[in-house]
């Protein structure tokens, strides 16, 4: 049971929030309170918008423990807009081709659960190719 | 009761539908599907085919993305909200709600209402009359209330046709801030044993033929007459009707017995492409009424829980809609994102191959 641990990371699970840096308005995540740029102290939560592209992936046909009831899947290294780098799964890809440079939106997904069926349901995200908008 | 002038529920503020959201997930099984598994090729089927929720969906998820869009197409910060209430028969958690897993996702605030809600395909829009009740009382401006689903059908039987997942969520608020009114709500309930599913079993049961006549159709019509008698309109004031869709042929047997054309009905009638999404059906069909309708239009919505009852809606569009209703993915898109499965698959997603 890891359920601390889960609990303190939810936020930035399920909302993408990290931090903005305020001496030099680096965009920082997952958050750390130190500006990775800068080097000041970076403490302000920041909601990401969620947009990025695929800086490069490998699909996964052997898993971690705990995820192979989703194998096999995609997981990319996703370059949000505003700038970080971070480790996502891909979801909904189905006959989508995944290059890099396709352009992503991030979802909330179950993620997995916590042991087995009687553990928490662990909520985050991922990351798909973007809708279509009209 | 006798005091038939006090049967609506009008809010002492006027509200409305402040923004609105959708989310269809993109696998479709075909009814053939079915048909080729449990009936040799054999038969008819209820829908065309049906939405079924990928591996990492469920009823907390398509809550998220649906208000999303809801709040999208608000213009509101999360903050403002004043309540979140989710209304299913799925939620992912028997103890442990899906609204503050939904609340903390969309960034809301920490002082709100929240709360899941159950009444079978009704709980949706019941968490719509509890967001007109506390928006029309001043105790807060905005509310959110999201019907979703992914319904589970026994294997082999008539609803595992339709069982299906999506939903649709709702910013209510001021009416002045609407992209539509609301000018009343009705709802109608008795105890009725149409279907039912007890603690710790997977699969509903339902009393076959006995869901028709006196569960749907009744409730359906008494929500809907009394609303019409009530308010003094008749069929032919509305430009859109939405009646819950557990099938294809229910709604246009009600909406032909009401008095509603075919033209009334087609644009919120999704059943046939994506199935019955439960506590999403009415109001799913709603978003896509939404997504065409003008200025103007008045939408009559009806909905059907078993055990049973029905809430009926009489809304008004708003100028508001047209700079609103492109914030966000339209219901038609989620439709068309379409790919095609087979049973195994289906089996696999929906967590039917025994594993251990
Ligand atoms: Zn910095």
């Amino acid at each position: 049971m890891e359920i601390p641990r889960h609990w303190r990371l939810q936020k930035q699970r399920l909302a993408l929030v990290g931090e903005v840096c305020p001496h030099c308005q680096a965009k920082i995540f997952p958050a750390r309170d130190v500006c990775p740029e800068c080097g000041g102290e970076a403490k302000t939560a920041f909601k990401f918008s969620g947009k990025g592209e695929v800086y490069s992936f490998t699909t996964l046909h052997s898993v971690p423990a705990g995820f192979e009831e989703n194998a096999p899947y995609t997981v990319a290294l996703v370059k949000l807009d505003e700038g970080p780098i971070i480790t996502a799964q891909l979801t909904d890809v189905g006959e989508r081709e995944v290059k890099i440079g396709t352009p992503v939106e991030m979802v909330t997904r179950r993620i997995r659960q916590d042991g087995d069926e009687r553990g928490m349901l662990i909520y985050g995200y991922k990351f798909r190719p973007v809708l279509r908008m009209s | 009761m006798n005091d038939r002038e006090n049967l609506l529920l009008k809010p002492a503020r006027a509200v409305g539908i402040v923004g609105y959201g959708v989310y269809i997930p993109q696998y479709r099984l075909p009814a053939s599907e079915i048909l080729r598994i449990w009936a040799g090729d054999e038969g008819g089927a209820p829908v065309k085919e049906k939405a079924v929720p990928g591996l990492d969906e469920d009823t907390i998820t398509i809550s998220i993305e649906a208000a999303r869009n809801a709040l999208a197409r608000a213009g509101i910060d999360a903050q403002k909200l004043r309540a979140v209430w989710v209304g299913s028969e799925s939620h992912p958690y028997v103890v442990k709600p899906s609204s503050t897993v939904v609340a903390e996702a969309i960034g809301a605030s920490e002082h709100i209402q929240a709360a899941d809600l159950e009444f079978a395909c009704k709980a949706g829009t019941e968490a719509v009359v509890a967001a007109m009740a506390l928006v029309g009382s001043k105790m807060g401006d905005y509310a959110l209330a999201i019907g979703a689903d992914t319904a589970q059908g026994k294997p082999g039987d008539a609803l595992e046709f339709t069982a299906a997942a999506g939903g649709a969520a709702f910013v209510i608020g001021p009416a002045e801030n609407a992209l539509a009114t609301i000018a009343a709500s009705y709802s109608y309930v008795t105890d009725t044993p149409d279907f039912w599913r007890r603690q710790h079993q997977v699969y509903p049961e339902h009393g076959q033929r006995f869901t028709g006549e006196p569960a749907y159709f009744k409730h359906v019509t008494a929500a809907a007459q009394t609303m019409l008698s009530q308010l003094g309109t008749t069929a032919a004031d509305y430009a859109f009707a939405v009646f819950h869709q557990p099938n294809t042929k229910f709604p246009q047997r009600v909406a032909r017995e009401l008095g509603f054309s075919k033209e009334q009905i087609e644009t919120g009638l999704l059943s046939p492409v994506i199935g019955n999404t439960y506590a999403g059906a009415s109001l799913v069909g709603l978003t896509a009424v939404l997504d065409i309708a003008k200025p103007g239009d008045r939408i009559l919505v009806v909905s059907y829980g078993s055990g049973a009852g029905s809430d009926a809606f009489d809304m008004r569009v708003t100028d508001l809609i047209e700079e609103r209703r492109n914030k966000a993915p339209l219901t038609q898109q989620y439709i068309e994102r379409r790919i095609e499965i087979d049973y195994a698959t289906y089996a696999r997603y929906r967590g039917k191959i025994v594993m251990k």
